[in-house]
């Protein structure tokens, strides 16, 4: 009686527990869409067999070396095997097991059911970003980690979501089922929200799937989960559901925004621009896009990323210098920024690196010298 | 004196003959001295590995970039890893073996005694090569210990060369020494010691030689095709050239894996000689030990692909995976019962071997439960590459095979020294090892599921607290080994001299011989029973 009094004991122990940590901010997130709660509630269930499972254990070796010391004068029994308590302890948790397995399979095979998508997204990992296409709209953008480096090296206030905030973030409509086509354009990354429970690596040169379907509008914040380089702990993931008609508003009005953009684009080819203006726009787009490997002041990091202060291709041929930052170089860390940067940006920020630092060519960049074919 | 017995008297003086200095380790072929060399490596690996986690936590403890670069911060999660589990734990093992298998099996030496001596001394030649890797133009390997393509290759700094050979020589030095453990066992057992008569420890080492020298291979294959994936524009791993950044990972975890064991099955066989010992009672299913350390070796080559579930396999390879690994449960289930059962009513004492060792029954579990809920696919997308796996490997790892070669380490250190260990620092050394270390590696289990990545020098601010926490606990870990190094300096230069056979309920052929342990054991093969 006083055995069984005791089990239950522990029992309600470990479901108060566990109820305790559904709530607070210790545990898994039970997540804002179907899958991510059944995902949530499998981890409870193997969480509470464990601690179960690990209260008998731990409570039955706690017995014995409370009563079983010698100093207490215990002295040993003899025995030391029985069949068939060893057949019991196999096949008992063998049990157990295909108990886990079953909800597991179920929840498994549907997490992996990436038909019938209402829309798609192509996520495209880079260092250190992630680059956004919808599908249906010829339309993407990249989103870049938002938080300024001066919090970053402790010079200002940490803001409140530090290192998980972007410039532009992921929109997708609630209630809708989104796939997810993942890949990667150098390194492994990975592409996690956890409250989608959607963690899927982005593989260069292959193409993953993965889908979701959010219950709640909100704003939801991941990270890249697999080590990419030097700034793997800063290439934050942010989507943001919205309500089906706020999306398509969004949406109308980001198409709007690019067709906009591609005209500037078109009116600047004619436009000339001037040192001043293009060494404030190339530094801030510097610091924003190379300064991560070429480091602020253009020194590079020895042994693995080339300096641009008084480079031979800062300071040599032009033609050259706009090939490497528009195409990049196969093979290396160096990126092409065609489609990165718009025009006027990637003018600008090769004649501040050709400027800046001591490197006085005295060479200014124009949106023609970096567009040849548009002219 | 006639000339037969002269001869024979020099004979055994010859024996017991070693140079002294610097060129008697250089040169010994005796399996004591060479596993004394082990442990001191080890030993030293630690501390050097220990301190680069110092660096990690003290970046760790708080928000924003303090101490390190991102970069370097890389290179030490990097080098810790690759570290604590070729310059720490292997070594560990084989220094234990080098000791103890002759001793426990009734041989006078191991069986291949030059070949011992290079297996050691080519190990602080890789790891020297690794550690001056640190100091080229672009610093050491950044790319984790794991090392994925194509972060190894195209992007890796210009030392990758370096870790590539490092690697190949410490493969080298880990298959030389598995195949004198198989050797050794196989041919050098004394009369009567038929394999179901050996102590566990020289059962799981069996196994595990064996396991090494199934995929240490497979390792060397992996490092060579990053080389020429770096160096010699093959494409092994380049999608490009019709590689697989994803066949990286499935060469690497096959190996990976079984890896994981042969951390792990000697620590099985240490801590079923020490629970019996200090229970004053046999050892609980002895067979069935036996039988789970073997299928436990035999199931490590078919879950490699566990460590993977996020990559894009197919459902059916997800789910092969996956109930492999849960079936894994089973045996190392057993193992646990096994011990409890022999605690059962024992006669126990809580010397310093036994506290590590029952420390490492309950920890290792509760990795072990985590192990299991990793095994489950779906919620092992939440947990992967999250604090909650770098918990769940520290488990196993730390408070796993580490706890276990400490107890073996005062187990046996009477046998070595012929002194007592100082029981009241052991003591010491036991508890403020076991209070930091759930400090520093429990609390890894929440910011996991909260959602911290793995192996990044900066969080958001929801994890500062307990980065904190951890960081405490990490550093209150670090000191508390300098306690274990007072330790084991003051038993090697005296204490209480020890008895042939310290503990009242230790079995086997090495409490036989006095102790300290005569410069070679069994020199005529003793009888066993």
């Amino acid at each position: 009686m006083q055995k069984i009094i005791i089990i239950i004991a522990a029992m309600s122990t470990v479901v108060f527990t566990g109820a305790a940590l559904g709530t607070s901010s210790v545990n898994l997130t039970q997540g804002v869409t179907d899958i991510s709660q059944r995902v949530y509630d499998l981890h409870m269930v193997i969480l509470t067999i464990c601690a179960i499972i690990g209260l008998v254990v731990f409570g039955a070796m706690l017995y014995a070396i409370i009563n079983h010391r010698k100093s207490k004068g215990a002295t040993a029994a003899q025995f030391h095997e029985s069949t068939k308590v060893e057949v019991l302890w196999t096949v008992i948790p063998f049990f157990i097991l295909i108990g886990m397995a079953i909800p597991a399979t179920t929840t498994l095979i549907e997490m992996e059911d990436n038909s019938a998508a209402d829309i798609t997204i192509k996520i495209t990992g880079s260092q250190w970003k992630w680059h956004y296409q919808y599908f249906e709209h010829d339309f993407g953008f990249y989103s870049l980690l938002a938080t300024p480096q001066e919090q970053i090296q402790n010079v200002s206030t940490k803001g409140e979501n530090y290192l998980l905030e972007v410039d532009k973030p992921l929109v997708i409509p609630t209630n809708k089922k989104i796939r997810f086509l993942i890949t990667a354009d150098d390194v492994i990354h990975s592409w996690w929200v956890p409250a989608f429970a959607v963690k899927q690596d982005a593989n260069p040169g292959f193409i993953n799937e993965a889908w979701t379907r959010v219950n709640e509008p909100g704003i939801y914040r991941g990270q890249c989960a697999e080590l990419c380089g030097k700034d793997h702990g800063f290439m934050p993931v942010v989507v943001r559901a919205l309500p089906q008609e706020e999306y398509d508003a969004w949406l109308s009005a980001q198409l709007q925004h690019v067709a906009k953009e591609k005209q500037e684009e078109q009116q600047a080819l004619a436009s000339t621009l001037t040192m001043e203006e293009s060494m404030a726009l190339g530094e801030k787009t510097y610091i924003a896009r190379c300064a991560a490997c070429h480091q602020v002041g253009g020194e590079g990091i020895a042994g693995a990323f080339p300096k641009i202060k008084g480079s031979p291709i800062a300071l040599g041929d032009v033609g050259a210098h706009i090939d490497v930052v528009v195409n990049g170089k196969p093979g290396t860390a160096m990126q092409a920024f065609a489609n990165q940067l718009s025009a006027k940006e990637l003018a600008a920020v090769i004649t501040y690196e050709r400027n800046a630092w001591g490197n006085n060519t005295g060479d200014i960049v124009q949106v023609s010298d970096v567009k040849p074919e548009a002219k | 004196m006639n000339t037969a017995s002269a001869t024979q008297d020099e004979h055994e003086i010859e024996h017991d003959h070693k140079p002294k200095g610097l060129m008697r380790w250089v040169l010994t072929t005796n399996h004591k001295d060479i596993g004394s060399l082990y442990l001191m490596f080890s030993f030293l690996m630690f501390l050097v590995g220990g301190a680069m986690a110092m660096v990690i936590r003290a970046e760790l403890y708080q928000p924003g970039l303090q101490i390190v670069e991102p970069n370097f911060f890389n290179q030490m999660t990097t080098v810790h890893g690759l570290i604590m589990v070729f310059g720490a734990v292997m070594p560990a093992f084989t220094g234990l073996a080098n000791w103890l298998i002759p001793m426990m099996i009734g041989a006078p030496d191991m069986a291949l005694p030059r070949m011992n001596n290079w297996s050691f001394w080519i190990l602080p030649m890789a790891f020297s090569i690794l550690l001056a890797s640190l100091f080229m133009e672009g610093g050491g390997p950044n790319f984790g210990w794991t090392f994925y393509a194509p972060l190894s290759t195209t992007y890796s700094p210009d030392s990758t060369a370096l870790f590539v050979f490092a690697v190949h020589i410490m493969g080298i030095s880990s298959i030389l020494g598995a195949i004198n453990v198989v050797v050794t066992i196989v041919n050098m057992r004394a009369p009567g010691m038929t394999y179901m008569k050996m102590p566990l420890f020289v059962w799981t080492w069996l196994i595990t030689a064996f396991l090494l020298i199934a995929v240490m291979p497979v390792l060397a294959a992996t490092v060579t095709m990053v080389l020429t994936d770096k160096y010699f524009g093959t494409s092994f791993f380049a999608a490009a050239g019709g590689g697989d950044p994803v066949l990286f990972q499935h060469i690497f975890w096959f190996f990976g894996h079984p890896e994981v064991y042969i951390m792990i099955l000697p620590s099985f066989g240490i801590i079923s000689a020490i629970i019996p010992a200090f229970s004053r009672k046999k050892l609980f299913g002895y067979s069935s030990m036996v039988y789970a350390t073997a299928s436990i070796a035999l199931l490590s080559f078919l879950v490699w692909a566990h460590h993977m579930f996020t990559t894009g396999m197919p459902v059916a390879a997800e789910l092969f995976f996956m109930y492999c690994t849960m079936l894994i449960s089973v045996p190392t289930g057993v193992k646990v019962f096994n011990w409890v059962a022999t605690m059962w009513r024992g006669s126990l004492t809580f010397e310093t071997p036994m506290l590590f060792a029952i420390a490492f029954i309950v920890l290792f579990t509760i990795g072990g439960f985590s192990g299991l809920m990793l095994a489950i696919t779906p919620v092992d997308f939440q947990y992967h590459d999250t604090y909650f796996v770098v918990a769940h490997f520290h488990y196993v790892l730390v408070t796993g095979a580490i706890f276990s070669i400490m107890a073996a380490c005062y187990y046996w250190l009477p046998k070595w020294t012929g002194h007592m260990y100082d029981e009241r620092l052991g003591k010491m050394h036991f508890w403020a090892s076991v209070i930091s270390v759930n400090v520093l590696f429990f609390p890894m289990h929440f910011l996991g599921l909260a959602g911290m990545p793995r192996r990044v020098p900066d969080y958001a601010l929801q994890f500062a607290d307990f980065n904190q926490l951890v960081s405490i606990g990490g550093f209150a870990f670090g000191l508390s080994q300098l306690i274990f190094l007072v330790v084991l300096i003051k038993c090697a230069r005296g204490g209480k001299k020890a008895p042939a056979k310290p503990w009242e309920g230790s079995e086997g052929l090495e409490w036989n011989m006095p102790s300290p342990a005569p410069y070679h054991s069994h020199t005529t093969p003793p009888e066993i029973k």
